[in-house]
């Protein structure tokens, strides 16, 4: 048994099962992964791995006496190639599903991407050419200092190519990569974390990650113990990003309309027109941005509460969710759109929060008489999604800030917070700079975020976890 | 029953590849190899107010070699299925052994990779317990399930919305190693989920959503095999509405009364994932976190009161963490992770059974698909019920001011699994040892050990009930693993209740 996985061109494999299709409407996309890793602990790589992989996705849309049915069929690895039997598939899950609450006429229209007959870019363990060598040498120089180095560095490229049966012939390659190094005192009590997020690697640079560290640990060797409270708290990048994209992700334009999230008006309605935040911050997504570009299209590989197959190849453009503290829209599909009224706004795949601040996070410390300055925040959950109430930890550092100085290391906290609330609160944002969401790195890795400065940080309780 | 593997799956050229791949990294000198190869299908669908919204069936195919060379470890997967490629992919596996050998010898390690001895088992066939593949029931009487029963709650006075979804998995494993053991297995689970939502006219809301827990069953399950559908179906409106309009919670000290649809995830992230021993070992310290269960407490650590025996199995009827074998060959097994409170063992692979002179791996190693490296994983961690202990009335009659916990909602604990808060679908007031109606926004904050030891009643085996969840993840890159939790109600003295709204500065 042998099959051609590796021979057929990815826009072939598009264009064959779209031929193949009997379905009144399809919609094909093929998504071409490669990987790199590696991993560490206690100052010596444990796991590392590369991988390449294939997803063939094909949604079959039947247009029937009550509506449009769609049916999704994914396949990868060895079957990806075997077209026709996963087109059938697709054909007969849409023939017994009965019709599709979203159902539209699929996108059309705009010329094709240029490269997309051409192969998919990839990456491999090259990727990490200059970084690896680096970072051994970071693992001797931690080692000789006293200080143990975990991390993890991964990158990623996947060529996506999308065709329909109304001719939209579109691609998109997207290059994701992050770093995480994590440095500890022998014993464990002391833990300090930074992270970034790349595109290729050649902006990495270990030696001034682990020195950042260094001198986060020799924070630590004074430690103070504070009780649970408020405290007036710099977030850092990394926090508010995290603390953003989680506010995204509950900001469904639907679920708002019918009553049910923070953004829902009382008696009925959006808070879209209200005023959220206090200083003139502006949240955004934007597919070309600098440095964060991702797809310029729709993408929908299953349909879900603001996301539809149908909006397949729908163009992407710059969106305000916030503007200067306003809020501006809520994320919804065509279908979703329909349903509350307000205009179609699909997830863009970066988050963008800025204020205009020019303060970096230092000069932010220098003007701090006295309150906390964090590292990150870890397993953050909902609580009450009527208040958009989320609950997490501290991590890897919580530094107390006396006279414009770092003074010592705190123990960690467990919080219990609205994004929604911190920004009605928050009195200052710095500079907005490019940060890796630590929790949600597996998910969402392209931000820009300002340190935000909260007068009254709820600590609920202490942590004496490190 | 179905209870024949897939032949689909059986019909793949899988031996011909595992000899392939064993043959070739025996060949370059591996002193161990194993060969596996998984089929996953995942399917899902979810409807909003009774109609569709999205569906998906993917399935990912493919295989992978691990070996162990010159002490190191090498891994590599592949999809293409002739026998020159599985060959390459073993040959691959050794290359980057030998790559990380190397790696490691330059930062002056000298560890060497050496595995716990396993006995053989020859060829070994394993089936979960399930009567009809949920893949042989046709897609609209899937969705038309769920579509009959939101529509039954949509009817309901006080529901605005319902939200439902079902997710069904089969998984096809088959496994060779240099040693002899090769087992094909197959595993099929499944987890529907309904959630009713109501509005008022205040602008306040709530949800209220099934407890039936995600379950290692067929079709079977929604048919009512081990779940009572109609019953929780019938009462959902009545305990939304109740919800809704139930006083908000007065924070403070409260004895509590877990249901075990609320402690089988206290259970997950207090005990699961702190006897993880790779955990201990800090091998996810930059990420899932390390544990305050450290290596050295064995045998010692004073984990919980003398009522607390917790296990860790892959045997359970129905868990989603049973299985025959594991991704490294070694049978299931059952084992004590806790006795009378103290912490006794750790969950295992073979590499750390032997590093930490434990003897044999009590078996978990898992990956998430081919593409992935096992690792060590979750096995169904449950409580033990009291040998005739009390029922859940009686352990309420026992608590003069307290609060009755059912079904999960929100979860957070630290990294070392210390601090944690709980939510829940429905809190009741205890007064005078009887329910007095629920409560609203409460949720219970603890320290693990504080919060076990104040265990002071453990349920009989009539209270028992294995939860669980289809989305453990771990490690980098990220895998997920289902696993069940089972436990009985138990009541623990003086908890701290928290008022989320209160907490929300409100």
């Amino acid at each position: 048994m042998t099959r051609t996985a590796r021979t057929t061109a990815p826009h072939e494999l598009v264009e064959r099962a779209l031929e193949l299709s009997r379905a009144d409407g399809c919609v094909v996309i093929a998504d071409e992964s490669s990987s790199a890793n590696l991993r560490w602990a206690g100052n010596t790589l444990t796991t590392n791995g590369v991988t390449r992989g294939r997803t063939v996705t094909v949604i079959a849309t039947v247009d029937g006496v009550q509506g449009t049915a769609s049916g999704v069929v994914a396949r990868s690895g060895s079957d990806a190639t075997d077209l026709e039997p996963l087109v059938r598939a697709a054909e007969e899950a849409a023939r017994r599903a009965g019709p599709a609450e979203d159902a539209r006429e699929l996108v059309s229209g705009g010329p094709p991407s240029d490269d997309f007959t051409a192969p998919p870019a990839e990456t491999s363990s090259a990727v990490f050419e200059t970084f690896a060598p680096a970072l051994g040498e970071s693992f001797a120089q931690a080692g000789a200092e006293g200080r143990e180095l975990y991390g993890f560095a991964h990158h990623e490229v996947v060529s996506s190519y999308l065709g329909t049966s109304t001719g939209l012939r579109l691609r998109h390659d997207q290059p994701t990569g992050t770093v995480e190094l994590n440095a500890k005192s022998p014993d464990h009590t002391r833990s300090a974390w930074a992270g970034h997020a790349t595109r290729d690697f050649s902006d990495v640079d270990p030696a001034a990650l682990d020195a950042e560290l260094a001198r986060r640990l020799a924070w630590a060797n004074r430690r103070v113990e504070l009780p649970a409270g408020r405290y007036e708290t710099l977030l850092p990048p990394t926090a508010v990003a995290d603390l953003m994209i989680y506010q995204m992700w509950s900001a469904s334009a639907r679920d708002a309309a019918e009553g049910r999230t923070v953004f829902s008006a009382p008696g009925g309605g959006t808070r879209i027109g209200e005023k959220v935040a206090r200083l003139p911050l502006t949240l955004r997504g934007a597919p070309t941005a600098d440095g964060l570009g991702c797809a310029p299209f729709v993408l929908a590989h299953s349909s879900g509460d603001d996301l539809s197959v149908f909006d397949n190849g729908l163009p992407l453009e710059d969106t305000e969710w916030m503007s200067e503290g306003t809020l501006a829209r809520l994320v919804g599909s065509r279908h979703s759109a329909e349903l509350t009224g307000l205009p179609a706004a699909p997830m863009v795949d970066n988050l963008i929060l800025d204020g205009g601040g020019e303060q970096s996070l230092e000069e932010m410390v220098a003007g701090t008489e006295r309150g906390l300055l964090l590292t990150c925040l870890w397993y953050i959950r909902e609580v009450d999604p009527a208040t958009l109430l989320l609950t997490g930890l501290t991590r890897d550092g919580v530094y107390l800030v006396e006279g414009g100085e770092v003074v010592g290391a705190v123990n960690n906290f467990r919080f219990n917070e609205s994004p929604v609330d911190l920004l009605a609160r928050a009195e200052e944002a710095g500079r907005t700079e490019r940060c890796l969401p630590r929790e949600w790195s597996d998910y969402f890795t392209r931000a820009a975020m300002p340190a935000l400065r909260v007068p009254d940080f709820n600590m609920s309780s202490v942590s004496p976890g490190v | 029953m179905s209870r024949d593997i897939d032949q689909t799956f059986t019909a793949l050229p899988l031996r011909a590849l595992a000899d392939a791949a064993l043959a070739r990294a025996r060949a370059l000198g591996a002193e161990h190899a194993d060969f596996r190869f998984e089929r996953v299908r995942n399917a899902s669908v979810r409807l909003r107010d009774a109609r569709l919204t999205g569906s998906h069936d993917a399935t990912e195919t493919g295989y992978a070699v691990r070996v162990v060379h010159d002490g190191a470890w090498g891994f590599a997967a592949g999809v293409d299925m002739s026998m020159d490629a599985a060959a390459r992919v073993a040959g691959q596996a050794v290359a980057m052994a030998k790559l990380s050998a190397k790696v490691i010898r330059a930062a002056g390690g000298t560890d060497r990779v050496e595995l716990a001895d396993e006995p053989v088992h020859g060829e070994r066939t394993w089936i979960s317990a399930y009567e009809v593949n949920p893949f042989d029931v046709p897609e609209e009487d899937r969705v038309g399930r769920l579509a009959e029963w939101s529509s039954q709650l949509l009817a309901a006075d006080g529901v605005d919305h319902v939200d439902a979804t079902l997710m069904a998995v089969q998984e096809n494993k088959f496994y060779a190693d240099t040693a002899g053991t090769v087992t094909t297995q197959q595993r099929v689970r499944l987890h529907p989920e309904l959630t009713a939502v109501a509005v008022a006219d205040s602008g306040a809301f709530d949800s209220m959503r099934t407890l039936a827990p995600p379950a290692g069953r067929g079709w079977e399950y929604l048919d009512g095999t081990g779940w009572d559908w109609d019953a929780e179906l019938a009462e959902i409106p009545e305990l939304l509405a109740e919800k809704l309009a139930a006083p908000s919670v007065t924070p403070g000290r409260y004895d509590l009364v877990v249901d075990p649809s609320n402690l089988w995830l206290t259970i997950h992230e207090s005990i699961g994932h702190a006897t993880e021993l790779d955990r201990a070992l800090g091998y996810e310290a930059a990420y899932a976190g390390t544990s305050f269960a450290t290596f050295d407490k064995l045998g010692e650590l004073a984990y919980g009161s003398k009522l607390m025996n917790v296990t860790g199995d892959r045997t359970a009827e129905h868990g989603l963490a049973t299985i025959g074998y594991d991704d490294e060959g070694v049978a299931a097994q059952s084992w004590d992770l806790v006795r009378e409170g103290t912490l006794v063992g750790f969950q295992l692979d073979r590499r750390m059974a032997r590093l930490t002179g434990l003897g044999r791996s009590n078996g978990c190693a898992f990956a998430e698909s081919a593409g992935h490296v096992p690792v060590q994983r979750m096995a169904n961690v449950s409580l033990k019920p009291a040998t005739g202990g009390p029922s859940t009335e009686e352990l309420i009659s026992g608590v003069e001011h307290g609060l009755y916990v059912v079904g999960d909602r929100s979860w957070s604990i630290d990294m070392q699994r210390y601090n944690f808060q709980f939510t829940a679908q429905r809190f009741y007031r205890i007064e005078g040892g009887r329910l007095a109606g629920q409560v609203r926004d409460a949720a219970y904050q603890a320290t693990t050990t504080d919060f076990w030891g104040s265990m002071e009643g453990v349920g009989g085996e009539g209270t028992y009930v294995l939860g669980g969840t289809f989305r453990c993840g771990k490690a980098q890159p990220g895998q997920a693993a289902s696993v069940s939790h089972g436990c009985p109600s138990a009541l623990f003295r003086g908890v701290n209740i928290l008022n989320t709204t209160q907490e929300a500065g409100r």
